[in-house]
């Protein structure tokens, strides 16, 4: 393997990855509703300055600003036919920040969701979403990404379609589900069933693991779930900072630094390789995590109990992996499937 | 038992064949569901009974697995599409016989905010759960809402927002509702994501919805509510 991912993990115990994107774009005025993508030919000072925030703030790998930059999405915006070229210019800056940046730096081109339910329960073939994933690879591709980063999917057909897409671009690529609902994805995927789609994957990722979520206590348990797999392949962990709160009109995450350099922390020692954060995680945050991790030794596996008393309680009381799950109703009669 | 016990729809009786849907439904089988739903109409029912006895109640068992984290999404979905088949042939019947309707509900994402799956969810169970679903799609302005509603005599106004920089858009469309002197015309049920049941009541919706199975049951409560209200007036 020749990628810069790769050679990255293989000279370290661990890496930093990086925090938001939309929550710092936000903050630079970026409007409600306005796809942040445009910003890549419109705001490219703004998107330098998103990524130089990850850079300086000590993460070894950052996400370019394309997460809506598929078809599916941009269509929303009349920008379908952009994909590409929005792809493309985001990866062209992010390799421009990584190559000043003193040290190796991996520049992780980012794959969203199209957006769409997929058949047979949705509407979007597998075929379409290949070709829409395809796409925005090669964009990236183009820029200069090291890998690709798939992120925030639910459904494992798409993180198998996008693998696809992935394969046809020859582009290395780590992959990372939201499990968001009681433990799960939206789509019912529990960690231990990530494990077993990601391992029959034909193009399997460098790496695999969990981003956004609800909160950073819930991620963890999800790690745990991981672990307890026997998986190889390095993990990981992108968590929210903390969860959002209203308070007198406004918004902010409740995750503090000092929170988010334990969540990191603890990460590590669940067994992720690769850390960061996502929502409401800003430069701030990552240099308390950067130092957490640099200063702090690796502990032994923590138990949930451990999990929940250093950061909070989980939003459910189980994950879906354990024998005490509810089972499905029971059939009276039998039909032919 | 084997495969040899293949279920005859037509040979049950009533109270079986409506057990045998609930299963139906529940394992989201359309053709199945559409036969039963034509047995029963044969059998002398009344669309409106076959509607709620049967299919509504048949996704109530389907939503409250879905709530309890025993369903997921895609379950539901097929489910749903289920009750679909069943309520296409059921539709132009209750048209003619001039049966009550469930509810209406004008439903979208706020100004600013273009994350629709949950909206969708949402809009998909309510239409299992027999209401009639009129979706204004993503980026709404206030006009949107309020102008839908009227026109369409909607019972329920429903909003959702994923991102933390719309979600105090809802409490725009709630005063605009105020200041025109229509807030009670409307149940307000608003969800997504970043939202919970304080940030609902501090913007004064009628109810803040978890997920879409908690927006069914929701809505069929305060239209009950509203209903009775306005029986009593």
């Amino acid at each position: 393997m020749t990628n810069a991912l790769s050679k990255l993990l293989e000279t370290n115990d661990w890496l930093m990855a990086d925090g938001a994107t939309g929550t710092n774009l936000f903050n630079m005025g970026l409007g409600a509703g306005d796809p942040p993508e445009f910003w890549n030919e419109s705001e490219p000072d703004k998107i330098r300055a998103l990524y130089r925030g990850a850079v300086d703030s000590g993460s070894d790998i950052f996400l370019t600003n394309s997460f809506g930059a598929n078809a599916s999405r941009l269509k929303l915006h009349n920008a379908q036919h952009r994909a590409r070229e929005l792809s493309r210019l985001s990866a062209e800056l992010a390799r421009e920040i990584a190559d000043k940046a003193g040290r190796p730096v991996v520049v992780a081109g980012s794959v969203g969701p199209t957006g769409e339910i997929m058949e047979p329960v949705g509407t979007l073939s597998h075929a379409l979403a290949v070709e829409m994933f395809h796409e925005t690879a090669e964009g990236l591709k183009e820029g200069g990404a090291d890998v690709l980063w798939l992120e925030t999917i639910s459904a494992p057909e798409e993180y198998r379609a996008a693998a696809e897409g992935f394969k046809l671009a020859g582009m290395p690529w780590c992959g990372t589900m939201s499990f968001d609902t009681a433990g799960r994805t939206m789509m019912g995927v529990t960690s231990s069933d990530m494990v077993q789609m990601v391992a029959s994957i034909e193009n399997a990722p460098l790496a695999f693991g969990a981003n956004c979520g609800t909160g950073a206590s819930d991620i963890l348990r999800t790690v745990l779930g991981f672990v307890a797999q026997g998986t190889e392949m390095p993990i990981i962990a992108k968590g929210n900072a903390g969860i959002p709160k209203y308070h007198d009109g406004h918004i902010h995450y409740d995750g503090t630094p000092a929170l988010m350099a334990d969540y990191a922390v603890l990460a590590r020692n669940c067994g992720a390789r690769i850390i960061g954060g996502c929502c409401g995680t800003m430069p701030e945050h990552l240099r308390a995590m950067r130092e957490a991790l640099e200063t702090r030794p690796k502990g032994e596996r923590p138990t949930l109990e451990k999990i929940v008393e250093a950061l909070g309680p989980f939003s459910s009381d189980n994950d879906g992996t354990g024998d005490d799950v509810a089972p499905k109703r029971e059939r009276r009669g039998r039909r032919k499937s | 038992m084997s495969d040899e016990d293949e279920i005859i729809l037509s040979e049950l009786d009533d109270d079986e064949l409506v057990q045998q849907m609930f299963d139906d439904l529940y394992d989201g089988l359309k053709e199945e569901i559409q036969e039963s739903v034509n047995i029963l109409l044969g059998r002398g029912w009344q669309p409106y009974e076959v509607l709620t006895k049967a299919l509504v109640g048949g996704m109530t068992i389907v939503g409250k697995d879905f709530r309890d984290g025993i369903l997921f999404v895609p379950e539901v979905l097929l489910a749903a599409n289920a009750m679909k088949g069943g309520m296409a042939i059921l539709k132009p019947l209750l048209a003619e016989t001039g049966a009550p309707t469930i509810g209406k509900m004008v439903i979208g994402t706020v100004k600013g905010d273009i994350h629709d799956i949950g909206k969708n969810l949402v809009g998909m169970m309510m239409e299992g759960a027999g209401f009639e679903v009129v979706d204004l799609g993503i980026n709404n302005p206030v006009d949107n809402y309020l102008d839908t509603a009227e026109k369409e005599g909607a019972d329920i106004v429903g909003m959702s927002a994923l991102l933390t920089t719309t979600m105090p858009y809802m409490k725009v469309v709630i005063d605009t509702m105020i200041e025109r002197g229509i807030r009670d015309n409307y149940i307000v049920l608003v969800g997504g994501a970043p939202l919970n049941e304080e940030f609902g009541k501090a913007i004064g919706a009628d109810a803040y919805c978890r997920d879409a199975a908690v927006a069914v049951e929701t809505a069929k409560e305060h239209v009950q509510r509203k209903h009775n209200r306005s029986k009593a007036g």
